[in-house]
C-alpha cells in the first residue's frame, strides 16, 4: 500500500473529495477473469453455512452462480435485496471471521471461497453500471418516518422502509451520511470515496430526505420527532470514546484514535496531517489497527500497537493484526499504560505489564515507558445518550425488544447504539432492515 | 514397460496415437511438429477433387466447462483448401523423411466411380499407407452431396467403399458418421464393400451456442452461423456407444476400428481399446493443448498397462466388450447402497438437495446444536442411483457398496414381474 495521488483517476468523485483517494485499496478487486475462476471455486452448497454466518443472511451460493453465468447484474440484486450496503461489507466486514469461516473448503483445507472480494465485484459492477435503482418503492403508505443518525442502521432502515412505501426523513448531526463508514474505516478499506458513492446509490431508491447539521438536543427534541412522524428510528451509533483514567490524559499530543481516522478520512491531503514520529496506539480493535497502520503509512517513523492482554483475546482479527505487522507497526502484548510522562505535551507513556491470574488480568508490578509524541486511544467507544434520556438503557446502551422496540412506543432503535450492538457494519445493517421490517407491521397496526 | 505397438489393417504403428484429419494434419510444417512431438501417424486432411474448396471465417465455436475449460468444440471448416498437387508433394516428402510413421489419406469425392477412383489412385501415388474414405463431414461438404450425404445411406458406403477397395492395393478405412439412427448399418455396409478397418465417429451435427446480441448460430460469419461438426470431450461417450456396439455385433465383430472421438489423455484411450478400438485418432484435444498432449498419453497408457500387467496393446485389447450388454441382460437382484464417509464429507449438502429434488428423498440432514451438518443415506430409500456419488465434490467421499445379497442373477426377460411372459 502507498499514498499516492488518485485526483486524476476519479474526476466524478470529487464532489464529495476525502482521503480515500490517495490510499490504495487493501484489496485489489478481482478482475473480470478472476471473479470467474473464484466463482467456479464455490461450491454451490445447499443451505449453505456461510448465508448462517452473514448477519444479514445474503443468499451467498446464488450471488456467486449468478456471477458463474454471467448474470453479475442479477447477482448485486441478490446481495442487495438482503444487504443494501453490501459494497461497504464487501470491503470491510471481517470475512474470515465470517462468511468465509464458515465456507466448506475449510473442512476440505482447501482455500475458503473469497466471498468478500465476489461481493465486492458484483456490488461494484451494478454501481459502475448505472442506470436506474435496482428496487421499486411500494405504493405510498402516507406514513412519514425519522430516522436518527445517517450511519449504517440508520440508512439501512430508510432504504427498507422506503422501498415499503414509507416517506423517511433522516437527521443526522454531521455534514456527510454514511456514519462510521464515511469517518470510521480506514482510507484504504474505502478507496474512491466509497462511503459517500454508496449512500448516493442507496438513496437513489426515492422517498428518502436526509438533513444535515441536525444534532438532537436543542431545537430537534426526541419527542418532538415522535410527534411529527408515524416512528422514529434511532441508529445514533457509539457518539462517545473511553478513556484510560489516567492523570495527565489531557496533555498535548494524546488523542482519540477515531478522531484520528475521521481528520485522515476527511483531509484533502493527509500528507499534510501533522501526526508526529513516535506514535503509540492503545487497544486491540480493529479501530486500533486502522488508526496504527494509517499512521505508518503517512510517515511516521516508529508506531508501536500496544494491548492489554494476549493477541488471542484482540478484537481484531488475525488478518488485521498481520496486516499491521506487514505494514511495520510493532505490536506490544499484556501492558496496560498506567502513567503519562511530560509537562505540557505527551513524552512518553509509562506501562506495566499484565498477565492473567485465576482468569482475572493483573499488573505484575513491572513498569517500563515507550517514549513517543503522540498517543491514539482506542480502547472503545461508548454509547452517547445527550437527547435520548427518556430511553432506557442496559449496559449503557440502548434497551430494545426483539422487535427493535424501545422503551417509548414508536421509537425504535438498532446498530451499535442498543444494547446487543456487536460494533459490526453488517450486524448494523442487518438490524436497520429488521427494524424497517418489524415497524412496517407495526404501523399496520397503529 | 509394456509395449504400445500396434497394427490395424495391416499396418505396423509404432504406438495406438495418431492425428485425425483435420487442420493439426493440414500441411508439411504441422505433420512434421506432430511426428517430431511422438505421433505414431496422422490422416492427412480430407483431400478432394482441384480446384480446391475455400473455407469461411471464423470457423470453431465451443462448448465451456468450469474455468474456461474447452469440453466441446465445434467446426464449420470444409476439406483441404490447398492444391491436390502441393498436398501429394508434402505427403511424399514426409514419407521419405519419417518412414516409421504412419500417413493415411482422407479423401472424398462426388458420387461418381471414375472421381473416387481417379482420386485414390492419385493419393495413392504419393506413398500414403492407406486411404481413408471421409464419409462423415456434416457440414458444408454434405451440401455438396459429399461426407455425411454419402455416410447416411449404407447402399452409398458400400459402393464408395468398393469403388476404392477396386482402385488401389493399400488397406481402405470407412470413416462413419454418428448423425445416423443405427451405427451398425453403417459399419455393415463398410465390411460389404471391403473396408479393411472402420474409422468411427466423425463430428456430430450441431449448433453449438447462440450469440445472443448478434442472434445468430456461433461462429457467426458476418451475422449468420451455420450447423457445424461438434467433438471433443462431450462427444466421447457417443463414440464409445458406436464403436461397443461394432465390436459386439455378431455382423461386425472383428473388424478393425480406427476409434476417434473425445480422446483427450491415456485414460479415454485405454477405454476405447478396452472396447475393441485397434488404434486411435485424436484431434480436438490437439487442438486445443498442442501435440506436447500425446506424452502423457504415452506414458500414462504405457503405466497402466505396467500396473495391471498387460505387456502388449493385445492383452487387454477388447477386455469390457463382453461385459457391454443389453439392458435386458443385467441382473435385477443386484442391489447397491449410498455409503458417505462420514470423516471425508465437508457438509457442503449437494447430496441431499440433489436426493432430496430429483431423486428419491433417501439422504437425512441434520444439523446438531453446535451446527455440525450430518447428511445420512436412508438405505430403505436408497435406490442405487449413484446421483449422489456424482455431484459429491469430494472423490470417493460416497461410496455405491454393493448389498450382500444370495439372489440369483436374474434378467428382465425372466422376471416374475414381467408382464410378457419370462420363462419361469
Amino acid at each position: 500500500m502507498t499514498l499516492h495521488s488518485r485526483k486524476d483517476d476519479c474526476a466524478a468523485a470529487s464532489a464529495h473529495q476525502d482521503a480515500t483517494l490517495f490510499f490504495d485499496d487493501l484489496h485489489k478487486p478481482l478482475t473480470d477473469l478472476m471473479a470467474v475462476k473464484e466463482a467456479d471455486h464455490c461450491l454451490y452448497c445447499y443451505d449453505a453455512p456461510c448465508i448462517k454466518a452473514c448477519p444479514t443472511s445474503i443468499d451467498i451460493p446464488t450471488f456467486i452462480h449468478q456471477i458463474r453465468t454471467g448474470n453479475v447484474t442479477g447477482s448485486a440484486r441478490t446481495i442487495l435485496s438482503e444487504n443494501i450496503m453490501g459494497g461497504t461489507c464487501a470491503r470491510a466486514c471481517p470475512t474470515e471471521v465470517l462468511c468465509e469461516q464458515a465456507c466448506v473448503h475449510n473442512l476440505a483445507e482447501t482455500k475458503p471461497v473469497e466471498i468478500g472480494l465476489l461481493q465486492r465485484y458484483a456490488t461494484d459492477h451494478l454501481m459502475a453500471k448505472g442506470g436506474p435503482h435496482p428496487f421499486q418503492r411500494a405504493v405510498e403508505t402516507g406514513r412519514h418516518l425519522a430516522v436518527i443518525g445517517a450511519g449504517p442502521a440508520g440508512l439501512s432502515f430508510a432504504h427498507r422502509a422506503a422501498m415499503l412505501g414509507h416517506r423517511v426523513s433522516v437527521y443526522e448531526a454531521r455534514s456527510k451520511p454514511g456514519g462510521l463508514n464515511e469517518y470510521g474505516l480506514a482510507a484504504y478499506k474505502m478507496v474512491n470515496n466509497f462511503a459517500a458513492r454508496e449512500v448516493e446509490f442507496l438513496l437513489g431508491i426515492g422517498g428518502i430526505d436526509i438533513m444535515y447539521d441536525q444534532p438532537l438536543g436543542g431545537v430537534l427534541t426526541l419527542n418532538d420527532m415522535r410527534l411529527q412522524h408515524d416512528a422514529v428510528f434511532i441508529g445514533v451509533g457509539l457518539g462517545g470514546v473511553n478513556d484510560l483514567g489516567l492523570e495527565g490524559e489531557d496533555k498535548d499530543g494524546i488523542t482519540d484514535a477515531i478522531d484520528f481516522i475521521e481528520q485522515v478520512r476527511q483531509s484533502d491531503d493527509p500528507s499534510r496531517i501533522k501526526l508526529g514520529q513516535h506514535i503509540i496506539v492503545i487497544g486491540g480493535g480493529n479501530t486500533a489497527i486502522d488508526a496504527a497502520v494509517q499512521s505508518k503509512q503517512l510517515g511516521a517513523e516508529n508506531v508501536t500497537l500496544v494491548y492489554r492482554r494476549g493477541e488471542s483475546q484482540m478484537g481484531a482479527t488475525g488478518f488485521e493484526v498481520d496486516l499491521a505487522r506487514r505494514n511495520g507497526v510493532k505490536v506490544v502484548l499484556w501492558s496496560k499504560p498506567v502513567a503519562v510522562q511530560g509537562v505540557q505535551a505527551v513524552t512518553a507513556l509509562t506501562f506495566e505489564r499484565t498477565q492473567l491470574v485465576d482468569g482475572r488480568l493483573t499488573g505484575t508490578g513491572d513498569s517500563y515507558d515507550i517514549a513517543c509524541d503522540r498517543v491514539l486511544k482506542a480502547i472503545g467507544q461508548k454509547f452517547d445518550g445527550a437527547g435520548l434520556l427518556a430511553l432506557d438503557t442496559s449496559y449503557g446502551k440502548l434497551t430494545v425488544t426483539d422487535d427493535y422496540q424501545t422503551s417509548v412506543t414508536g421509537v425504535f432503535a438498532g446498530g451499535d447504539c442498543i444494547a446487543t450492538g456487536e460494533d459490526l457494519t453488517v450486524q448494523a445493517v442487518e438490524d436497520g432492515k429488521q427494524a424497517a421490517l418489524f415497524v412496517d407491521s407495526w404501523l399496520q397496526n397503529n | 514397460m509394456a509395449d504400445l505397438r500396434c497394427s490395424i489393417a495391416g499396418i505396423d504403428s509404432i504406438n495406438p496415437f495418431w492425428l485425425a484429419s483435420a487442420p493439426p494434419t493440414d500441411k508439411y510444417i504441422n505433420v512434421v511438429r506432430a511426428f517430431e512431438a511422438g505421433w505414431a501417424g496422422v490422416v492427412w486432411k480430407t483431400l478432394g477433387e482441384d480446384p480446391p474448396v475455400i473455407n469461411v471465417a471464423s470457423r470453431y465455436g465451443a462448448l465451456y466447462g468450469s474455468n474456461r475449460g474447452v469440453i466441446g468444440f465445434n467446426n464449420i471448416e470444409l476439406i483441404s483448401d490447398r492444391p491436390l498437387e502441393v498436398n501429394l508433394r508434402e505427403i511424399a516428402q514426409i514419407r521419405k523423411e519419417w518412414p516409421d510413421r504412419v500417413i493415411i489419406g482422407s479423401m472424398m469425392a462426388p458420387v461418381d466411380e471414375r472421381a473416387w477412383k481417379d482420386l485414390a489412385i492419385r493419393i495413392a501415388g504419393a506413398g500414403v499407407h492407406g486411404i481413408e474414405l471421409n464419409l462423415g463431414c456434416p457440414h458444408g461438404m454434405c451440401e455438396r452431396d459429399m461426407g455425411s450425404a454419402i455416410g447416411q445411406v449404407p447402399e452409398m458406403i458400400e459402393q464408395t467403399t468398393r469403388w476404392v477397395r477396386e482402385a488401389v492395393d493399400i488397406p481402405v478405412f470407412t470413416k462413419l458418421t454418428p448423425n445416423i439412427t443405427d451405427i451398425l448399418w453403417s459399419a455393415e455396409a463398410a465390411k460389404a464393400g471391403g473396408a479393411d478397418a472402420i474409422s468411427l465417429i466423425n463430428t456430430v451435427n450441431s449448433v453449438i451456442s447462440v450469440d445472443l446480441d448478434a442472434m445468430a448460430p456461433n461462429p457467426v460469419v458476418d451475422g449468420k452461423g451455420t450447423h457445424g461438426g461438434y467433438c471433443g470431450a462431450a462427444v466421447k461417450p457417443i463414440a464409445l456407444h458406436m464403436v461397443a456396439e461394432i465390436a459386439r455385433s455378431p455382423e461386425t465383430q472383428g473388424i478393425d476400428i480406427s476409434a476417434i472421438g473425445g480422446i483427450e489423455n491415456w485414460r479415454d484411450a485405454a477405454e476405447f481399446i478396452a472396447l475393441g478400438a485397434n488404434a486411435l485418432q485424436v484431434c480436438t484435444a490437439a487442438m486445443l493443448y498442442g501435440f506436447r498432449i500425446v506424452d502423457d498419453m504415452i506414458d500414462g497408457l504405457s503405466s497402466y498397462m505396467d500396473s495391471k500387467g498387460y505387456k502388449t496393446i493385445e492383452d487387454f485389447r477388447g477386455l469390457a466388450i463382453r461385459n457391454t450388454v443389453n439392458w435386458n441382460d443385467l441382473n435385477m437382484n443386484f442391489d447397491t447402497k449410498a455409503v458417505i464417509d462420514q470423516e471425508a464429507c465437508i457438509e457442503c449438502g449437494r447430496c441431499h438437495i440433489a436426493c432430496e429434488d430429483a431423486a428419491h428423498q433417501a439422504i437425512k440432514f441434520d444439523v446438531s446444536p453446535e451446527g455440525k451438518r450430518t447428511f445420512t443415506v436412508i438405505d430403505q430409500e436408497c435406490v442405487g442411483c449413484n446421483l449422489c456419488a456424482i455431484i459429491c465434490p469430494v472423490p470417493n467421499c460416497i461410496e455405491m457398496r454393493p448389498v450382500e445379497t444370495d439372489l440369483p442373477y436374474l434378467t428382465w426377460p425372466d422376471h416374475p414381474k414381467n408382464p410378457l411372459g419370462g420363462s419361469q
